[in-house]
């Protein structure tokens, strides 16, 4: 599995004036569940897209499975897409969506799509624009993971499901990840979802990565330390993500191992996905991104960071 | 982890067979059956009509047109079927542009504009083999049910030909007839396949579709269609009646002298004819040494012109699918 899924190189794309995507280097490893995380206009879907070959990039390269270009035909055959609106057409019944794949594509399982349908008691004579939303989207995931993908790519895939059709559909993505072995990169804002889901992260804001590896290399090399909010500006035994200061107390997001010492007065906690994210989408300055030959020492640059007050 | 390097030299496709046609020929029909039946049902209706009426049409016309030229005939015949005969080329003007419209425009334009094109250009089949495998089924059949249409309209047609009330190269049934009305249609939905391309919606598609057919059956009939051959020049006063006069002016001493039209001719009319009125202006204006002179398409020139017509409109049928599918390739989603 020693094989990128997805690898940009000074990818660049371009809507008539406006940059969505540039300068964008990165590598997703295969084997992986690996979030897009980023504010909105980060750049997440234009880099789906052109990953996928539904776009051509302004500047750069990007290539698939393993050095494939985007929209080839074997990269079209080893990766299933789902768009955000989790496109279905609306006239046709589930088992006609069902066939229509089978038609479009050189293998289709199509005795686990039905099997999936049956589970999830979706009606195959329905229309699927009379099944609901939560349906509507596993539909759609159940045509894309019938293809039986290499990767699957889901654009925002939860952010118009309620929590328990969420809950249902990402269920679906971990059991295809974890029996057949499907790499998938997700993108979300939804970030509650991801310390459940991904085990690889990916930040991406104003169209460049800012951090990048896997979900437990990056929260054991981050630190919450609690302390005295006046002494807050004294500590710097550590590199400084982000500052988060309160009344009496200031909290600091900082890159340290669970065994480097912690200055008097402090006290250390381990950091959640959500919270580590949340401080880098805070500080667009800040980065953590593996690099080469540095595989597990995540490299280090910083801009100031800027202090949020409560 | 794996370290990141330059995607320089993408691998070569590693030579997948591709995805059979004949599986897409499946995924049309399913897909596009309602707007076929619509077609249908449509020229099936229109069919159901002229075939009905056509029957009344040719029973009158065989019992009142002994000769064609008989008074009997004017009056019972063309004096009782004309009006209706026009109306019915009027209205089947519009059946290519209809054609176009709502089969052709929301073949693209419906999958962009519900965001499914996004599933569509990432199945395995690729997207100019999807598109190619869309568009060409469907307007080969747009064509094929057009073909048997024009054929009824021909026989509809006929004994208004023979009775003279209606010319070959009428406007009103030259492109309803022969090769000329299928290519029309082909052409309306290769247009509405690329309007529905780059608008991307398909009501303005379908609007777009019928104005850009509009202008150019406008700009055909009435600029282009005289010119697909030169014209024949004749000095003779009477023509066949099949004949479609081009230009007519007048000349005297082997010089232009002016047009049979315009305040030139009303007034050497009353200068040299003054009072004759029911002396027809050549015969009179001959007298005084002036030839008329007049330029004209022969009847016998019907089937050049009709497949002349149908060749252009073809090759403009073929270079806008392929301009379509040029646009599907390379489009920025």
């Amino acid at each position: 599995m020693n094989m990128n899924v997805i690898e940009a190189s000074g990818l660049g794309k371009r809507y008539g004036g406006t940059w969505a995507l540039s300068e964008c280097t990165l590598a997703i490893p295969a084997g992986h569940v690996a979030a897009l995380v980023g504010p909105n206009g980060a750049g997440k879907t234009t880099l789906l897209n052109l990953a996928v070959g539904l776009a051509e990039p302004t500047a750069g390269g990007v290539t698939v499975l393993g050095g494939l270009p985007p929209g080839s035909p074997a990269a079209l055959d080893g990766i299933a897409f789902v768009a955000q609106d989790m496109p279905v057409y609306k006239n046709l019944s589930a088992a006609d969506m069902l066939h229509l794949t089978r038609n479009l594509n050189r293998h289709f399982d199509q005795p686990y799509a039905r099997a999936r349908l049956a589970e999830l008691g979706i009606p195959l004579n329905r229309k699927a624009g009379k099944l609901s939303g939560g349906q509507q989207a596993q539909l759609a995931l159940t045509v894309a993971l019938a293809r039986r993908p290499r990767l699957l790519v889901l654009d925002e895939p939860v952010a118009m499901l309620d929590p328990v059709a969420r809950h249902d559909f990402m269920a679906t993505v971990l059991t295809a990840a974890a029996d057949d072995g499907v790499s998938v990169v997700l993108s979300s804002h939804v970030l509650a979802e991801l310390e459940r889901v991904a085990d690889y992260l990916i930040l991406l804001s104003r169209g460049r990565v800012q951090v990048a590896g896997e979900v437990d290399d990056l929260l054991a090399s981050h630190r919450l330390l609690t302390g005295p909010a006046a002494e807050a500006d004294r500590y710097s035994e550590r590199p400084v993500v982000h500052v988060r200061r309160g009344e009496a107390q200031a909290h600091l997001l900082v890159r340290a191992a669970a065994d480097d010492p912690v200055p008097p007065g402090w006290e250390a906690h381990p950091v959640g996905l959500e919270e580590l994210t949340l401080a880098y989408l805070r500080e667009p300055g800040a980065a953590a991104l593996p690099g080469p030959g540095r595989d597990r020492t995540l490299p280090f640059e910083t801009g100031q960071p800027s202090e949020v007050t409560r | 982890m794996t370290a990141l390097t330059t995607p320089a030299r993408p691998k070569r496709d590693a030579g997948l067979p591709p995805v059979p046609w004949r599986r897409m020929a499946w995924v049309t029909w399913r897909q596009h059956r309602a707007a076929l039946a619509g077609v249908a049902v449509f020229l099936g209706a229109l069919a159901v009509y002229l075939w009905l009426t056509g029957l009344q049409i040719h029973h009158s016309y065989a019992i009142a047109c002994h000769p064609a030229s008989s008074l009997d005939c004017t009056i019972n015949f063309t004096g009782r079927y004309g009006i209706t005969a026009i109306v019915v080329s009027m209205v089947l003007q519009a059946v290519p542009a209809l054609i176009g419209a709502f089969a052709g425009a929301p073949v693209l334009a419906r999958e962009l504009e519900t965001g499914t094109f996004r599933y569509a250009w990432t199945q395995g089949i690729g997207r100019w083999r999807w598109t190619l495998g869309k568009l060409v089924p469907l307007a080969v059949t747009v064509a094929a049910a057009a073909g048997a249409f024009s054929a009824l309209f021909s026989w509809y047609n006929q004994p208004f030909l023979a009775a003279g009330y209606v010319m070959p190269f009428s406007t009103r049934v030259f492109d309803l007839r022969g090769v000329a009305f299928v290519a029309w249609t082909l052409a309306a939905f290769a247009i509405g396949a690329l309007a529905g391309m780059l608008i991307r919606r398909v009501v303005p598609a379908i609007a777009a579709t019928l104005a850009v057919y509009a202008g150019l059956a406008f700009a055909t009939t009435l600029y282009l269609r005289e010119h697909y051959m030169t014209p024949l020049l004749t000095s003779k006063l009477s023509l066949p009646g099949s004949a479609w006069i081009v230009s007519q002016w007048y000349a005297r001493g082997g010089k232009f002298a002016f047009p049979n039209h315009g305040p030139q001719i009303v007034n050497a009319l009353s200068r040299y004819c003054p009072g004759t009125s029911n002396v027809p202006a050549a015969q009179c204006l001959s007298r005084h040494g002036y030839t008329q002179w007049t330029s004209y398409q022969p009847g016998s020139r019907f089937w050049p012109f009709q497949w002349i017509e149908g060749g252009w409109l073809l090759a403009l049928s073929v270079l806008l699918i392929a301009a379509t599918v040029w646009l599907v390739r390379r489009r920025a989603a």
